[in-house]
């Protein structure tokens, strides 16, 4: 029935020819899906100027954030000027100063500095727990029930109050050990980390123990690789990704943590800013200043929104059901 | 499923008892003493006898054991007690004694030792009882409301997928989700107390609702704790209800009950919502717990004085019998709304068998 050029046509779609595209590497795939979601971009780019903002601000920004200035006390923020032209503001101070005159945009700065660095820390933390955890039960047969009924028993602990309780048990002894600022950095990082690892654990206990029953890891095994070769070659590359979604909710809740400790009064030492303490401080004054309010509560809300959008991006972009749609 | 249910039941006792370990073993770590607001003229040995009447002189283990009969024994009991003698509901059932002992040298009736506050020296339950209203109307209402508000959003977003609605949906729920409620608190107050005038930004709790003006009073001061905790959860439940409508709009009995002729508000209210619910029930059920730990910042920038407030300043007093009660009443939520949501998964969804 058919003719002689179609049955040319066919072997032709047959033959072995040279690719017409370079092949993608699976990051580059994971890029273009990210880049197509504008929340997650936005959110991202956000991030790293927060990030390199408290990371160099101080280099750009040189006042001391605890400099009392008595004289230029209560100043408001720049932008009052625009409706009321004879209020204390100008570009000394873009923010304003406190009742003590200290530069609200410098205490800004290393507030940020603190809670960023309270909230990269706990995740990381958090995340290694988690993954070890996720890991160990999920490869070794025998440390699984153990290890699970660990996991759901943290799980049905009140957070909360747990967090409350061990930061007001244990801040005594911590700051005589590390000096008050590092003896609260270590407890407050140590408790976030230790009351969120669970969920981590879970998801990657789930993805590795589909995982390993394929039939790379069969391979891997027969050609005599040890188990810490095989988890740490072929099993965390594949499960990278359920673990960087974690790790923006793990930064967000960090974050969120740190300001609500700090908020409630048990955070770090009253002279040393953070986010969540700057809020709490001037919840006091909040009717006559309430900028001193608003400005750490939009900036804990932003960061936190932005990781959020973040880790929606990176889920639908890690996602190979999803990417290329 | 019965099976399933006195499984389940029988192996949260373990789970309780080693929670209550693992905050007892913690409070034992600190470093606070009941007797450092006595005063320095106390002779030493009447300061022991007093630590002794509050059972610290004890070894640790019986102090445990005996913290444990007091809150699952003598507590149950006052409770009955308290039930067959003075309640509204069951007063008219013969008196009860259970909580009380005849002591051995007068005759009389004596209460049992119960956990006893250090802070107010009266019982922990009875200051848990009367704070328990306040933080249930607050923290109750708050997730009626948000619940109200998250399930019609989720639905309406999920049946115009990608449209305008449902991408502004998606952003103020991210926008609630990400916004603390003691950044919310306060920009509340900021807007509606300060500037606008409109409403009360401390809740008074002596109000006794007793005429219109007072309910209007009350109605005014519960807008805002409420609103601040329904934020949170109408951020959750409306992404949980969205995801779980996509899931089965695209199913085949959805083009089944269409191609069969069923209005499309039969189809989506009654066929797809039916089945998107079962996974939001849950998530419902398991949030319980946590609205009430999320309850502690809210009572303390609107001063609720209601049991997350309870328990801040217990923590701050050093009131420690105080701190191990509430905790564990909030362990035992968990506990429980973790048991409800499973059952009701299993009673909701015929293809799941737990045995």
């Amino acid at each position: 029935m058919t003719d002689q050029t179609s049955e040319i046509e066919v072997f032709g779609a047959l033959q072995d020819k040279e690719p017409s595209k370079p092949p993608r590497s699976q990051w580059r795939d994971v890029w273009d899906q990210f880049r197509k979601h504008k929340g997650a971009l936005f959110g991202g780019g956000f991030l790293l100027f927060i990030t390199l903002g408290v990371l160099f601000g101080p280099y750009l920004w040189d006042i001391e954030p605890t400099k009392l200035d008595i004289r230029n006390k209560n100043w408001r923020p720049i932008y009052t000027l625009i409706w009321e032209s004879g209020a204390k503001a100008g570009w000394a101070h873009p923010f304003g100063t406190d009742q003590l005159g200290r530069d609200i945009f410098a205490q800004m700065i290393y507030g940020g500095r603190v809670s960023m660095a309270v909230g990269w820390s706990a995740m990381v933390l958090a995340l290694v727990i988690g993954t070890a955890v996720g890991v160990a039960s999920g490869y070794f047969k025998r440390m699984d029930f153990w290890l699970m009924r660990l996991t759901d028993l943290v799980l049905s602990l009140p957070i909360l109050p747990l967090v409350l309780l061990a930061v007001t048990l244990f801040r005594q002894p911590l700051s005589s050990r590390f000096g008050p600022e590092g003896g609260m950095f270590v407890l407050i990082v140590s408790v976030i980390a230790l009351t969120s690892w669970m969920q981590t654990a879970r998801i990657v206990r789930g993805d590795i123990l589909a995982l390993k029953e394929r039939e790379f890891i069969l391979a891997a095994r027969s050609i005599g690789s040890t188990s810490g070769k095989i988890i740490l070659r072929h099993l965390l590359p594949n499960v990278i990704s359920p673990i960087m979604v974690s790790a923006t909710l793990g930064l967000a809740t960090a974050i969120i943590t740190e300001s609500a400790l700090s908020f409630l009064g048990v955070g770090f030492p009253s002279d040393f800013p953070t986010w969540g303490k700057l809020l709490s401080d001037a919840v006091n004054r909040m009717q006559e200043f309430p900028e001193r309010v608003l400005l750490p509560g939009i900036l804990i809300s932003l960061t936190v929104l932005s990781v959020n959008y973040l880790g929606d991006g990176l889920r639908d972009a890690l996602d190979p059901r999803i990417r290329g749609r | 499923m019965l099976n399933f249910t006195i499984r389940r039941l029988l192996l949260s006792i373990p789970t309780l008892l080693f929670i209550s370990l693992v905050i007892f073993m913690l409070l034992q770590l600190a470093p606070g003493d009941p007797m450092a607001q006595v005063p320095l003229t106390v002779p030493p040995e009447v300061k022991q006898k007093m630590r002794e009447a509050l059972g610290l002189g004890a070894p640790v283990h019986i102090q445990y054991i005996k913290w444990l009969h007091q809150f699952f024994v003598v507590e149950p009991m006052v409770f009955i007690d308290f039930l067959t003698n003075k309640s509204f509901l069951l007063s008219w059932l013969p008196d009860t004694h259970l909580s009380m002992n005849v002591d051995a040298v007068t005759g009389e009736l004596v209460q049992r030792q119960r956990v006893i506050s250090w802070q107010t020296r009266s019982p922990v339950m009875d200051i848990v009882m009367q704070r328990m209203p306040q933080t249930l109307w607050v923290v109750g209402l708050s997730y009626v409301v948000g619940i109200l508000i998250a399930i019609p959003i989720g639905i309406y977003s999920a049946y115009r997928h990608y449209s305008m609605f449902d991408q502004a949906g998606t952003f103020i729920t991210m926008v609630g989700f990400s916004i603390p409620p003691f950044f919310t608190g306060p920009l509340l107050i900021v807007i509606f107390s300060v500037s606008l005038g409109w409403l009360p930004s401390i809740y008074d709790t002596t109000l006794v609702v007793d005429s219109w003006a007072n309910f209007k009073t009350q109605f005014l001061q519960m807008i805002m704790p409420v609103m601040v905790l329904a934020l949170q959860t109408t951020a959750q439940i409306s992404r949980y209800m969205r995801s779980a409508m996509l899931d089965n709009l695209n199913q085949d009995y959805v083009r089944t009950a269409r191609a069969k002729g069923l209005k499309e508000s039969v189809v989506v209210m009654v066929h797809v919502l039916r089945n998107s619910m079962i996974p939001v029930v849950t998530v419902i059920a398991l949030g319980m717990p946590a609205i009430f730990g999320g309850a502690i910042i809210t009572e303390n920038v609107f001063k609720v004085n209601g049991i997350g407030q309870l328990l801040l300043t217990a923590l701050f007093a050093n009131d420690l019998p105080m701190v191990m009660t509430l905790t564990f009443i909030f362990a035992i939520l968990i506990v429980l709304f973790n048991l409800i949501a499973d059952i009701l998964y299993g009673v909701l969804d015929p293809r799941i068998r737990y045995d």
